[in-house]
């Protein structure tokens, strides 16, 4: 690498930082980025919008067909299925996820052990989700001797329940997997958002005589409400690009009862040759993060000098 | 921490009667067997897992981890068949070797371009950051098959090479912009000093702001090696080769096809989390601080 020699500042080097730089250290510093950017986002984004109107079977991409590939999809069973357990998991996920971080957070800053508390609901977060799959499928497994919870539902004489082999339960079996797994992030962000507080407001409404229920509906949560909203983002991007636990525990099944998005084009289009339906699920994807996009970009603006 | 700590022992007046302390403790216990209840929930999977990993395949299959303590035979045989028989040695090298470079090729890149981006001046600097915050948002989903018709003449997913400039290329939105937060907040004077001391712009990159920020480049650094290792869905599709499958593929194969010997599955699993977990114990502030800031990848 050559640097280029940089201008050492004339003697009214006051206004040094106004001065720009020369072009050569400026690619030297931006270049392998950009470079980088352009090839892997820039230019795959607009080759996978092309390729989305294309038939694409096997990769050859010479068939314009307008938008037939989007209005196959929704004609298709598996894929309008993904999208509703997308929707599933955004509703109860996104819930769950925030209400336990709050309550643990909330609860854990009245005793002394409160950071181990928190080390113990964050260390899922460590761990693969490939990690997270095994955990849980020896959880939910139906042999009493494997499966914990087919155990203790066994003592009160219910089951073995087959949670991941069942239509009607195995959508609720992997989010709680979710749930479990992010509680921890929930709960150390708010948990800051908590201290930031001053303690002066919540002491003012003790003396005036607010319980602690009055305290945590009307002073607590409205003054967490920001970290609550970006977290609830975070956490609904996190589904529309969820992938490796349903691939892990149920590869979609049984049948198609718990496909996601995300899921159906590695699986269904991708790996099937239908490269254009994949191409099209993947601008799906886009498009439904582009509001996170906008808010991204708006929330910058605003926070940081630009 | 602390301050907690002084706080609540200047909250307790000195001369509590016994009486009352047992009062406040007793006003306490639904917070504590609510957070017993908590800690239960959130360690007993895990826990399971690494003593069922431990066990012998027919204890496993005869008593439920829970009644280890009637047992208490402990073996290092099934750590033995995945690591030798199931390739899950081989599956580790390959992870090591997928997140290592991986780790260090988005630090470099992205600590120079988050320097451009908070300390030099140059036309749209900030319309590109902008552009580069937008894609923060890009789903992998888009590579796939662009970058594969690209890296099939090259042949790049048959050897590691892919992954690493795939995984660097997809880290930067995210590594830059982190970055660059915690540029801005370095003391301008400094960097002004060393300028009309003569030093170059990339001197003081070298010598002041990598040196000043080497918390937040940790911070970073831990996020992103972690982020490789747990990595599936980049592996599925960036790695061609059976051969150079990280653990993440081959736990997933290993619960596919022997979806019921779970003595297996569990030291397989465990390997995989092993890592982790040991840079989670001895790291936790970092890590902590790491995934804080990640809260908008």
């Amino acid at each position: 690498m050559t640097a280029t020699p940089v201008m050492v500042s004339p003697p009214k080097a006051r206004r040094v930082r106004h001065e720009r730089t020369g072009w050569g250290t400026v690619l030297l510093f931006l270049a392998p980025a950009l470079v980088l950017l352009l090839i892997f986002l820039v230019y795959p984004t607009l080759s996978t919008l092309r390729m989305s109107v294309d038939r694409g079977l096997g990769g050859n991409f010479s068939r314009f067909v307008g938008l037939d590939n989007y209005i196959s999809l929704l004609n298709t069973p598996s894929f309008v299925g993904s999208i509703i357990n997308n929707v599933l998991w955004i509703v109860f996920y996104t819930t769950f996820v925030i209400l336990f971080g709050l309550a643990i957070a909330v609860v854990a800053m009245r005793v002394r052990y409160e950071s181990t508390i928190k080390a113990i609901v964050f260390l899922p977060m460590a761990i693969a989700a490939t990690a997270l799959g095994v955990i849980w499928a020896f959880v939910y497994a139906t042999d009493s001797n494997i499966g914990l919870l087919n155990a203790l539902l066994g003592v009160i004489r219910i089951g073995p329940i087959s949670w991941l082999g069942n239509p009607s339960f195995v959508n609720a079996a992997l989010i709680a997997v979710g749930i479990w797994g992010s509680t921890g992030f929930a709960t150390v962000i708010l948990s800051a958002a908590l201290k930031g507080i001053p303690t002066e407001i919540l002491e003012a409404a003790r003396t005036d005589g607010a319980n602690e229920f009055q305290i945590f509906w009307r002073i607590i949560v409205p003054m967490v409400s920001l970290p609550i909203s970006v977290l609830a983002v975070t956490l609904i991007v996190n589904v529309i690009k969820l992938f490796d636990i349903p691939y892990v525990m149920t590869q979609g099944g049984p049948g198609n009862a718990s496909r996601v998005i995300a899921f159906e084009m590695y699986k269904q289009d991708f790996a099937a040759g239908l490269y254009g339906k994949a191409a099209a699920v993947a601008v799906i994807m886009l498009i439904l993060l582009i509001p996170v996009m906008i808010f991204n970009v708006r929330r910058f603006r605003s926070s940081a000098v630009v | 921490m602390s301050t907690n700590v002084a706080t609540e022992r200047i909250a307790v007046p000195a001369g509590e009667t016994v009486s009352a302390r047992v009062l406040r403790a007793l006003n306490r216990t639904p917070v504590h067997i609510f957070l017993g209840i908590i800690a239960v929930i959130w360690l007993a999977p895990t826990i399971g897992l690494l003593v069922t990993s431990f066990r012998p395949r027919s204890d496993i299959q005869s008593t439920g981890w829970w009644e280890v303590l009637g047992t208490l035979r402990f073996t290092l045989e099934n750590y033995q068949s995945v690591i030798n028989a199931n390739g899950m040695g081989r599956a580790f090298l390959n992870s090591l070797f997928i997140a290592v470079p991986s780790t260090l090729l988005p630090l470099l890149v992205c600590s120079l371009a988050a320097y451009a981006f908070s300390w030099l001046r140059f036309p749209f600097r900030d319309t590109i950051f902008l552009v580069i915050v937008a894609l923060l948002m890009v789903p992998v989903q888009v590579a796939f098959l662009p970058v594969q018709q690209l890296f099939a003449p090259l042949k790049l997913t048959q050897g590691f090479f892919g992954i690493w400039l795939a995984h660097t290329a997809f880290a930067l939105p995210f590594g830059i912009f982190l970055l660059r937060n915690f540029f801005i907040t370095l003391p301008r004077d400094l960097i002004e000093a060393a300028r009309i001391d003569g030093s170059s712009t990339l001197g003081v990159f070298r010598n002041i702001v990598v040196p000043l920020s080497v918390p937040a480049l940790a911070a970073y650094g831990i996020f992103q090696f972690l982020w490789v290792w747990n990595d599936l869905l980049m592996a599925l599709i960036f790695i061609g080769n059976n051969a150079n499958y990280p653990m993440t593929i081959q736990v997933t194969t290993l619960l596919g096809t022997y979806g019921s010997e779970w003595h297996l599955l569990a030291a397989s699993a465990f390997l995989l989390m092993f890592v982790p977990l040991a840079v989670f114990f001895s790291l936790q502030r970092y890590f902590v601080q790491g995934l804080l800031a990640g809260s908008v990848k």
